[in-house]
């Protein structure tokens, strides 16, 4: 499948923004986190900013972008439409999370921040199923892909509010969460990207074509000459080549260096423990961008079957 | 609305049945298609760059050809490709505008552009290519079952069958009712062991191949070699050993 840039940009972004947003909602009312208004007005207004980026560059991936309110219309069988009711919706409580930080209200604080955790919770559960449902795409109809858009978006999450809780003087409870979700992302990747690696593709040329009763299947002439939508669409392969190299890339920079600068940062503290925090912060973004990228680029669509494995 | 139409016994579904034994791949059924959809239901299909390198652009119908076995069993099959018409399409589902639908009338599965927003989701969802971006209109496109055609009042009633049907030199393109067990499609998928495709992706497409027959065991011999004509031997003995020993 293409890796489209605005739907990269879009589910790591908003992953993040409602991470941080799903974490605050629930450590804030706590007391697990600074208690100054100014860290939790500036800590709901970035996870904010992230969700309303990502959403807008996921309206650039759309064709007619000025009908994108009908999207709301079919909650009752799409994912996608759910994930877009489910995204508007959570702006409600989240934007009176907000006012409630701002102004230090912690009677409105439990409410509002639980609602817009939970908010958060299911509108990446959407996202992953809009993923997860589709059968023609063997590694997004996995098990494991709904619940890793969860666990991915909780972490960079966590990481983002880690390094901001550092800047106040209070990281310590968040750095130990994205540290341990680091770690668990790790061990999640690495054991869905096994379970991919030994699924064989339920369908073949011979299942597409119906031929399989008179032998192998071999493409011998294409219908077209030139490229077309449904070849530069689903049938992109040019990071194949690369992908053991960028799954390591996303493995060290999503997960194995942030959860090693927040155990630092646990140890070290002070002014280090916040260089520690943007630079884990950073590392978990930037490699959650790969992982998100491959999570396009290693995915495989059936009607790929069609053509000619492109040599 | 995207959500399915419930399916009652008996309901119409309207479909094709593509003969793989007799399809030579001339890709007739392809361009009468574009011919028609360019200017019907979900006209226009367009093309980019038609006129210089790497052109390309929306078809409804592509043919494809595959070499299927090895040996004296190996065969060149020609295998046009198109919607299937689903009974549980996910492209329907999964469009979260309610542009994509299923009529509950006759099964067909078509898009209402004026409402979709080219998001695209229906043509990752589809396990066979049938859905088509314009790049123009940034709307999603698919086969209509020529939907202007088969009810179309103004045209012969001889016509009212897809364009791909109507050109098909070979007849290898049927279209009909395949709910009716008694229609002529289901008495030929039924004589012929008419397949669906990828019946494991669970979306019971409508349409059905009719598998390649058999070669025949005549046609596996090598054939023999042909003699000379009695007029081409000029030896009057020799004429004569060819006319006793041909008897």
């Amino acid at each position: 499948m293409k890796p489209a840039p605005s739907i990269v940009f879009f589910t790591v972004a908003s992953g993040a923004g409602y991470g941080l947003l799903f974490w605050l909602g629930v450590l804030k009312p706590l007391g697990l986190l600074p208690a100054n208004t100014l860290f939790g007005a500036t800590a709901a207004i970035i996870a904010l900013a992230l969700i309303a980026a990502g959403l807008c560059s996921s309206l650039l991936h759309l064709g007619r972008p000025e009908r994108a309110w009908r999207a709301l219309s079919q909650w009752r069988s799409s994912w996608l439409s759910r994930e877009g009711v489910a995204a508007v919706l959570t702006f409600l409580p989240a934007i009176i999370f907000l006012i409630a930080l701002a102004h230090g209200e912690t009677s409105l604080m439990l409410p509002a921040g639980l609602l817009s955790a939970v908010g958060a919770a299911v509108t990446v559960y959407c996202t992953g199923m809009i993923y997860a449902s589709l059968k023609p795409v063997k590694e997004w109809h996995h098990p494991m892909v709904a619940p890793g858009y969860l666990l991915f978006a909780s972490f960079s999450g966590a990481a983002l509010l880690a390094m901001l809780s550092g800047f106040w003087g209070g990281g310590f409870f968040p750095a130990l969460v994205a540290a341990a979700l680091g770690m668990a992302a790790l061990f999640f990747k690495r054991a869905y990207w096994a379970s991919m690696d030994a699924t064989p593709a339920a369908s073949t040329r011979e299942s597409a074509t119906g031929l399989g009763f008179i032998g192998t299947v071999r493409p011998l002439e294409s219908p077209h000459t030139e490229s077309n939508y449904l070849l530069r669409e689903m049938a992109f392969r040019v990071a194949r080549v690369h992908a053991a190299k960028l799954r390591s890339i996303a493995l060290l920079l999503g997960f194995a260096l942030p959860a090693l600068f927040f155990c630092l940062a646990i140890i070290l503290g002070g002014g280090l423990a916040i260089a520690l925090g943007v630079l884990a912060a950073a590392s978990a973004l930037a490699g959650l961008l790969v992982e998100r990228w491959l999570i396009f680029a290693e995915a495989t669509h059936t009607v790929a079957l069609y053509y000619p494995t492109p040599r | 609305m995207t959500s399915l139409p419930n399916p009652t016994p008996g309901a119409k579904k309207l479909g094709l049945v593509i003969d793989l034994d007799t399809c030579v791949g001339c890709h007739a059924c392809a361009t009468n298609c574009k011919e028609w959809n360019t200017s019907g239901h979900m006209a226009p299909l367009p093309d980019q760059h038609p006129y210089s390198a790497a052109q390309e652009g929306v078809w409804f119908n592509r043919v494809h050809a595959y070499e299927a076995g090895d040996g004296d069993e190996g065969r060149t099959v020609h295998f046009p490709r198109s919607c299937l018409h689903c009974e549980t399409p996910a492209c329907v589902t999964v469009c979260p505008t309610g542009a994509s639908y299923k009529r509950a009338e006759d099964g067909i599965v078509l898009v209402n552009t004026d409402m979709c927003i080219g998001c695209q989701l229906c043509a990752w969802a589809c396990p066979y290519g049938a859905r088509e971006l314009d790049e123009d209109q940034g709307v999603m496109k698919k086969c209509t079952l020529c939907v202007d055609r088969i009810y179309n009042e103004t045209i012969p009633e001889e016509r009212r069958v897809p364009a791909c049907v109507s050109t098909c030199p070979a007849n290898a393109r049927h279209f009909g009712d395949l709910g009716d067990p008694n229609s002529d499609v289901s008495k030929l998928v039924a004589e012929r062991g008419g397949y669906e495709l990828m019946p494991e992706m669970g979306y019971q497409p409508v349409n059905r191949y009719l598998p390649p027959r058999k070669a025949s065991s005549q046609v596996k011999s090598a054939p023999k070699e042909a003699g000379p004509l009695p007029s081409q031997i000029n030896n009057p003995l020799l004429r004569w050993m060819d006319k006793v020993l041909s008897r």
